[in-house]
């Protein structure tokens, strides 16, 4: 067994933990692993052609950017955020699990672009979140308020990857289909995306759940402190 | 007959027309790298067709124009582009237009799942619509063109403004759309190598692999592990799948592929949710929220990203093994 192809796994290791452009990380991992293997530089070359355009599928999704691109230039954001912005006024567990079904849902559609921490959560989801805890607990400190934000920003992020997975045209589901492919195993993108909704469900049930315990958590805070008030007076 | 092949030319007319714009406007790096893809685009189907009779040569120059995509990439930087039109034009339009901005984008998968599920059956004057081969993406290719119709009509904004647009969002992604296309080909180019098979005899040293149950775990925690220090599942697939996923779990024990693929890459996913390597999602939210903990997001998100792990190898195991 020769082992020395396996520098090719260090390489992308090493490579994208020095922050390389993960690219030419890439290829270079893929050019080192095929020279140890003693490839000479003519197959090389003809490996890495062959398996590059047999791989072409998964830039599909360039076909859904200027329909997004017409979408966005039309206010597709603006109206998301608008959309997003009339959840207000509910409370704080409605408003995270509210966000987390509608950023999940939009990732469904691809739309992965229209919410994100800098589209969505810091103008919009984070405030919100804020007062909705102020109602809860008037007095927020900094780590109160560092807590809602990181949770609102992990709903966002829960929300996006466990949604973006049933999408055909993203990435995930056409690499594991690609992959099967190149080693004589058809499969259908439909088929592989179908097995991603069990755990889509389950995140957005998780994270719903982490959510609500985290409001009866303050709002057990908010009950001591009202009767050790009460008591005190 | 509509077959997949139109759909990368189409993608290549798109790449190309990303390099000439960005020719015009004097990036010569972006230029060469958008033209370089179009062209590789354009002439796969040559290629693969001149390497099944026995000639190598489109494959090597193929292969050339790969590593001059690696040596661009590190040059791309990302430039900002003018919006078109202002934020308020935006607002505007966004307020009288209102939720029929959705419809063209939920065109997309509707088309989509329409071609895959009925497309078989679509035949005209008995010959049938769509070829059998990879019916669900030449179905996404016509879904993007019917909703790019759709989307040209609602805004009342001509479709080449459409293009204009696409090419906008491409510049911005840069160089990172090409990712995921080139891990799946190092996916190929490690098992030709023999990188799966060292892995697999490594594997097999130190696990029990005639235990499923054992295999499925070391794969399943390989993705976490390799995505944590990475911080990309999609760079953890292919090493684990042509290590252990292939030779192990899918050709030994007889795993279902979707189910192994599938919720293998949702184990990496959890491992994203994990790590600083992931910084575009788990360090710049920090920043951009001004925590005082870089780490404040992944602390908040870990107990989730563990459940979900938890589920999602309970499910795998109920299910893959069938």
């Amino acid at each position: 067994m020769n082992y020395w192809p396996l520098l090719g796994v260090a390489v992308i290791v090493i490579g994208f933990l020095l922050r390389f452009n993960p690219v030419l990380v890439v290829v270079t991992a893929a050019i080192s692993s095929a020279l140890l293997a003693g490839f000479t530089v003519p197959a090389l070359l003809a490996l890495l052609g062959k398996s590059f355009v047999s791989s072409r599928m998964l830039l599909i999704f360039l076909l859904t950017l200027p329909v997004i691109g017409l979408l966005e230039r039309a206010g597709l954001r603006e109206h998301a955020q608008r959309w997003m912005g009339r959840m207000h006024g509910l409370t704080l567990a409605r408003l995270l699990i509210g966000y987390l079904l509608l950023r999940q849902l939009l990732a469904t559609l691809g739309l992965t672009g229209v919410a994100g921490p800098a589209q969505t959560v810091r103008p919009l989801l984070a405030p919100m979140g804020e007062a909705a805890v102020e109602k809860i607990l008037p007095t927020l400190d900094d780590a109160d308020r560092d807590e809602l934000r990181a949770i609102a920003a992990a709903t966002d992020n829960i929300g996006r990857f466990f949604g973006e997975d049933v999408f055909i045209a993203l990435g995930a589901v056409l690499l594991i289909q690609a992959f099967y492919s190149q080693h004589g195993i058809e499969l259908t993108p439909l088929s592989i995306a179908l097995w991603a909704l069990p755990t889509a469900i389950a995140a957005f049930v998780i994270q719903s759940v982490r959510i609500w315990l985290y409001q009866r958590r303050l709002q057990r805070r908010a009950a001591n402190a009202l009767t050790r008030t009460e008591s005190a007076g | 007959m509509l077959r997949i092949e139109y759909a990368y030319w189409l993608i290549a007319a798109f790449l190309l027309y990303t390099g000439l714009r960005n020719l015009r406007e004097r990036h010569g790096w972006h230029a060469a790298f958008w033209l370089v893809l179009g062209v590789l685009f354009g002439a796969g189907d040559y290629v693969l067709a001149q390497q099944a009779v026995g000639n190598a040569l489109p494959a090597q120059l193929a292969g050339a124009g790969v590593i001059a995509l690696a040596l661009l990439a590190p040059r791309l930087h990302r430039h900002a582009h003018v919006e078109s039109r202002s934020a308020e034009q935006r607002l505007q339009s966004a307020i009288r237009l209102g939720h029929k901005l959705f419809v063209p984008a939920l065109m997309i998968p509707l088309v989509t799942l329409l071609v895959a599920l009925f497309g078989a059956h679509l035949a005209i004057a008995g010959h049938h619509v769509f070829a059998a081969a990879q019916m669900t993406l030449t179905g996404l290719a016509l879904a993007c063109l019917v909703a790019l119709f759709a989307a040209a009509k609602v805004t009342r904004v001509p479709l080449l403004d459409g293009v204009a647009e696409g090419r906008r969002l491409l510049d911005a992604i840069g160089w990172a759309a090409l990712l995921p296309l080139l891990l799946a080909a190092l996916g190929e180019v490690f098992t030709q190598s023999g990188v799966g098979a060292a892995i697999a005899a490594l594997a097999s040293t130190f696990l029990p692999t005639g235990s499923a149950f054992a295999c499925l775990l070391a794969f399943a925690l390989g993705m976490v592990l390799f995505t944590v220090i990475m911080g990309n599942a999609f760079a953890a697939f292919p090493v684990m799948m042509a290590g252990i996923g292939l030779p192990l779990l899918v050709q030994q024990h007889g795993a279902h592929p979707a189910i192994l693929g599938s919720m293998g890459m949702l184990c990496g996913y959890c491992g994203t949710l994990l790590t600083p390597m992931a910084a575009d999602f788990n360090l710049v939210p920090a920043a951009l929220l001004e925590l005082r903990s870089p780490y404040g997001v992944i602390r908040a998100q870990a107990w989730s990203a563990l459940a979900i792990l938890a589920t999602t190898f309970l499910l795998m195991w109920l299910f893959v093994f069938r």
